[in-house]
């Protein structure tokens, strides 16, 4: 017997494929669900309600701003001082531009890099890309894929969820 | 009437009734896999290459003569090439406003226009970013504004604003590119599975990243986008805050005032809101876009234009009072100098293009016709360009001391340069209306979902 990747079941409606997740996760399914834009209650009806984006992006901004104002005070201080008429060396808002600038730029590489790695991409190969069905799923139609290849997966359980809802059709995927 | 399943749009004004999730994704699509190339794109690609092509030419012999080809010198040592640095990077304002700011404020006529407005910025921006590299010396040592381990044991100048500019605009480069790239993810996933040939489906596919539309992945990619907004909108404000200030911070009269910074960001939306005007135009009626790209937009679109103009006049207005407050006498006489100098013409063109023609956009009839809106927008574009050469010039010309009096006269190279790099951006522009979805095909199916709900 193949092992099964998972389950795919087309729906030809977002609210149908909610319902759908939500009662998968409720049964205690491994379940994901694609959409082809972000549909509203989506995720949490998968039992997704957090996400580490805005501490990811925070840290990013903060490391950034740290890293820009330590640099300037260590080259304006430290490495390279010059007495400029007994004005202070450390002149703090003079160094507030680049400061903001990379608090900026460290924020968003760590939001893009962040969520690209919490998502798991890049990722080329992925076992339903061999249904070519599937295409549909970036253009009008949403795909709900019961998950079956952790240890311990129940096929005729999910075959069983599957039964009476209103899928246009369903694949079996292998690995 | 109760909502259908799958929905199909209404009119919200800012998308015409009858549009599905498939019927929406194929049109826009189509445009880049299957529509073949008209003439008219042929002709325009052609005429704009050679632009280009002459473009970087002037540049490779700017690099062999030096900046001696242009009609700078001491007084006026910045000349068309700042001028030209500061509108270009003005324009690329509106393409961050709309995509940022209008997201952060929920506004619906967005979602069609912000991807093309988002390219608009990037190649704007890029072409900002050349000409004070070109206006250097020696071009080749720009990256010594970079701070990075060297021999020579220096450091660049923290204090300076153009070390703070070096960092404004590559901040403000990378986070337009990043912020385009994030929404284009889902649609370059759409392209790669919609693609008939094997390498065009390899091409988009490996700039999709794998992306599958799970609804994980869309939950911390929208929250990602909303960061980014978030994270771009101080930037819009930021940037041409930064490049004001390479002007502000010296004592020469015209430059030294405090305005300057608002006085710079609200010049910016402005032609940057003008160019999406001149861009949008032709392009809603050249690929057929007319259902998404509605009049409602470009009627939004003008509203802004004028409200952004009103800010300009107040600017000009207390710039003018600040110099006669200040009782300063060569602040004064470069003002009287504007009016009635060597470049009084340009300021009195200038003028009528900025303070009077947009004014045309009181008038519904004027607002409502597409043709009106685009000659004011190109006009518009013209006198922001007038606005950046008279800041660069007129101070530069009539400073302090009559003897170290002087003028600028342009060369053929500084002409070559302006509309070199103008037709610079329209190929670049060419060549991303070709390979990339104009409209963010993804937000589309999004605002069919909500258009359909919202009158049920």
């Amino acid at each position: 017997m193949t092992i099964l990747y998972g389950l795919l079941a087309e729906f030809a409606d977002a609210d149908d494929l909610i319902a759908a997740a939500a009662d998968a996760t409720r049964e205690g399914l491994a379940v994901d669900a694609y959409a082809p834009f972000p549909v509203e209650g989506l995720p949490e009806a998968l039992g997704f309600t957090r996400n580490r984006m805005p501490l990811i992006c925070f840290l990013g901004g903060v490391a950034g701003g740290v890293a820009t104002y330590a640099l300037q005070w260590y080259s304006a201080v430290i490495d390279y001082p010059i007495n400029v008429g007994g004005r202070p060396l450390d002149s703090w808002p003079a160094f507030v531009p680049p400061t903001l600038a990379v608090v900026i730029l460290g924020a968003a590489i760590a939001t893009l890099v962040g969520m690209l790695a919490a998502n798991g991409l890049p990722r080329l190969r992925h076992p339903l890309f061999e249904v070519r069905e599937f295409d549909l799923a970036t253009r009008n139609r949403f795909f709900l894929c019961l998950r079956l290849d952790a240890a311990g997966s129940d096929a005729e359980r999910a075959r069983g969820f599957l039964q009476g809802r209103p899928a246009l059709k369903t694949w079996e995927v292998p690995l | 009437m109760p909502v259908q399943h799958p929905p199909v749009s209404r009119n919200i004004g800012v998308l015409t009734a009858g549009w599905r999730y498939a019927t929406i994704t194929d049109k826009i699509s189509d445009l880049v896999l299957t529509r073949p190339s008209t003439w008219r794109w042929w002709l325009l690609f052609a005429a704009t290459f050679a632009g280009t092509v002459i473009f970087f030419g002037a540049t490779s012999y700017l690099f062999v003569e030096g900046v001696g080809i242009w009609g700078v010198d001491i007084p006026v040592a910045w000349g068309y090439a700042i001028g030209n640095f500061v509108w270009w990077i003005g324009i690329g304002h509106a393409g961050t406003f709309i995509s940022a700011i209008l997201y952060l404020l929920r506004q619906k006529w967005r979602t069609s226009i912000n991807r093309f407005a988002e390219a608009m910025t990037l190649f704007a921006a890029g072409i900002a970013g050349l000409f004070p590299i070109l206006h250097l010396g020696r071009p080749w040592f720009f990256y010594w504004l970079i701070p990075y381990p060297n021999v020579m044991n220096v450091w660049p100048q923290w204090r300076s604003p153009l070390v703070w500019d070096f960092f404004a605009i590559g901040t403000y480069l990378i986070v337009s590119l990043l912020f385009w790239y994030v929404g284009l993810i889902p649609d370059l996933a759409t392209l790669r599975d919609r693609a008939a040939t094997p390498f065009k489906r390899a091409a988009y596919g490996l700039f999709a990243l794998g992306w599958r539309g799970e609804a994980r992945h869309w939950a911390r990619y929208e929250h990602a986008y909303l960061l980014l907004a978030g994270l771009a909108t101080p930037l819009v404000v930021m940037v041409h805050s930064v490049v004001s200030l390479d002007f502000a911070i010296g004592n020469t009269p015209g430059y030294h005032s405090t305005i300057f910074p608002p006085y710079f960001v609200a010049g910016a939306l402005f032609s940057g809101f003008a160019m999406v005007l001149s861009l949008a135009i032709p392009l809603r009626r050249a690929f057929g876009l007319e259902d998404f790209i509605t009049r409602r937009h470009l009627e939004y679109a003008a509203m802004v234009l004028l409200a952004t103009s009103w800010v300009v006049i107040y600017s000009y207005a207390a710039e003018m009072f600040t110099s006669f407050y200040s009782g300063d006498e060569f602040e004064i006489a470069m003002t009287v100098d504007r009016w009635k100098g060597a470049y009084a013409p340009v300021y009195w063109t200038m003028m009528f293009f900025n303070v009077v023609v947009p004014q045309l956009i009181w008038f519904r009839r004027m607002r409502r016709s597409v043709a009106a809106l685009f000659v004011v927008s190109i006009v518009v574009n013209v006198g922001m360009w007038m606005e950046r050469f008279l800041i660069v010039v007129t101070s530069l010309h009539r400073d302090f001391m009559p003897s170290a009096w002087g003028m600028f006269i342009p060369t053929r190279w500084d002409w070559i340069f302006l509309f070199g790099s103008i037709a610079f951006f329209v190929w670049l522009f060419l060549m991303f209306l070709r390979l990339l979805p104009a409209i963010a095909v993804a937000e589309m199916r999004l605002l069919i979902r909500e258009s359909a709900e919202e009158g049920a």
